[in-house]
């Protein structure tokens, strides 16, 4: 799937989950051409798309960034115009919509996270194709498929942030353990109704499992 | 695929095979075996109850994944040559002597055959001993997963093994881990087929479908 994208790619692991009062956003810090060389080891994937709301993206990164440029536009617009903070699901939709539309030239997915005063937290994923869910906490990249299981068995809904914290940094250890073309550090971005806090996890600071 | 094409049903040309979960972990003393039971000819499942858990000898099973024709060939085959070598040794054959003969067939063959063999038992210089044998390699490992629905159970597997765990530990740690990738591989499924090995002998066991762990959002 993330292998067969042309030119650099997020062959990537990305996250996104809720817990009691905000959401945090996660992904690791790698772009590789054809998963044989690593044209960043420090890249950004998690863009802020308004003051509470954050999008990571996966799959090839000139789509993503194109994308993101453009719904960042849209949704700033939006928020003008109806003079107050844009919903998470408003953010969300303008990415499906762009997804949808341009289902045929792009190759990208997109998880959308925030807060805002209607809902609270939320988590949004955009596929492939343009359909647009709403799920408690979501994964994605291709370093994903190999944490569905432990993320299936450990996630519990309301957890406080630091279980939260916990369970996303094992969630993006694991996987860049396992994914060749995820690595690096890992971003993290906790969202809450008092502000946006950015962590950073060194490769050798990740926590380490019984064979390393 | 929303509407299909054909006018015939896939199993008719689909290649048979048992996209699959399967597991096996050492313990001082043995070695539990795991594997759902869902064998798949395309999208169609032509048997539900498919027990992968093979006897190579008394104490000594292999796990199968892949091709279903390949897969139940070589452990046929490594069946039958055991067989001859215990009785010219006189005794119960050591497990890393299954493990080569699967590895000399897996080598071998390895352009015609597609399958992969975990082999796993207990034998009386080893103890309980786990191998790999894909693609030709043979290598032990504290435990291992294999199949189409492994991937999604690596990150687990890796955030839940520790070393030196009980027997009844190890027998709940591969049923949970079956049951989370039989519920997110659509070619894994059915029941989850168990077999503990010590130095006793082998005991099977089938859990059901409805009895296996459950976990958020099931």
């Amino acid at each position: 799937m993330d292998s067969q994208i042309k030119g650099v790619s997020t062959g990537t692991t990305i996250l996104a989950v809720t817990f009691n009062g905000g959401v945090i956003i996660g992904s690791d810090s790698r772009a590789s051409i054809g998963g044989n060389y690593v044209s960043s080891k420090t890249i950004n994937k998690l863009i802020q798309v308004h003051d509470r709301i954050f999008c990571c993206i996966a799959g090839s990164l000139a789509d993503a960034q194109a994308v993101t440029k453009a719904a960042k536009f849209q949704i700033s617009f939006h928020s003008i115009q109806m003079e107050s903070p844009p919903l998470v699901k408003a953010a969300a939709s303008v990415l499906k919509e762009l997804c949808y539309n341009n289902k045929e030239e792009l190759q990208a997915g997109f998880i959308t996270a925030g807060w805002d005063r209607k809902k609270g937290p939320q988590v949004y994923t955009v596929a492939l194709g343009g359909m647009l869910l709403s799920q408690p906490f979501t994964i994605g990249g291709s370093g994903s498929t190999y944490i569905y299981g432990y993320a299936d068995a450990k996630y519990k809904p309301d957890m406080s942030r630091e279980e939260c914290l916990q369970f996303a940094t094992n969630a993006l250890a694991l996987a860049m353990g396992r994914d060749n073309v995820s690595g690096g550090v890992a971003h993290l971005v906790v969202i809450t109704e008092e502000g946006v806090e950015h962590v950073v996890i060194p490769g050798d600071k990740l926590p380490k499992f019984h064979d390393e | 695929k929303m509407l299909d094409d054909s006018l015939e049903p896939g199993w008719l040309s689909e290649e048979v095979k048992t996209g699959t979960t399967i597991i096996a972990i050492e313990f001082d003393g043995g070695v539990v075996l795991g594997s759902d039971s869902r064998v798949s000819a395309g999208e169609t499942v032509v048997n539900r109850v498919m027990n992968k858990l093979s006897l190579l000898h008394d104490k000594i099973y292999c796990a199968l994944s892949g091709s279903a024709a390949d897969a139940q060939t070589i452990a046929e085959m490594v069946n039958y040559q055991l067989d001859v070598h215990s009785i010219e040794v006189g005794e119960d054959p050591q497990v890393r002597s299954a493990a080569t003969l699967v590895k000399n067939i897996s080598y071998k063959y390895k352009e015609e055959l597609s399958a992969h063999l975990i082999v796993a038992g207990w034998d009386k210089r080893g103890g309980g001993q786990v191998y790999v044998t894909l693609n030709g390699l043979l290598s032990r490992q504290p435990f291992a997963v294999g199949g189409s629905g492994s991937s999604y159970v690596y990150g687990f597997v890796d955030a839940e093994y520790r070393k030196a765990m009980s027997k009844e530990d190890c027998q709940q740690f591969v049923v949970n881990t079956l049951s989370l990738a039989m519920s997110r591989d659509g070619s894994s499924g059915g029941v989850a087929y168990l077999v503990t090995i010590d130095e006793k002998g082998a005991e099977e066991k089938c859990i059901l479908g409805n009895e296996l762990p459950t976990f958020y959002d099931q």
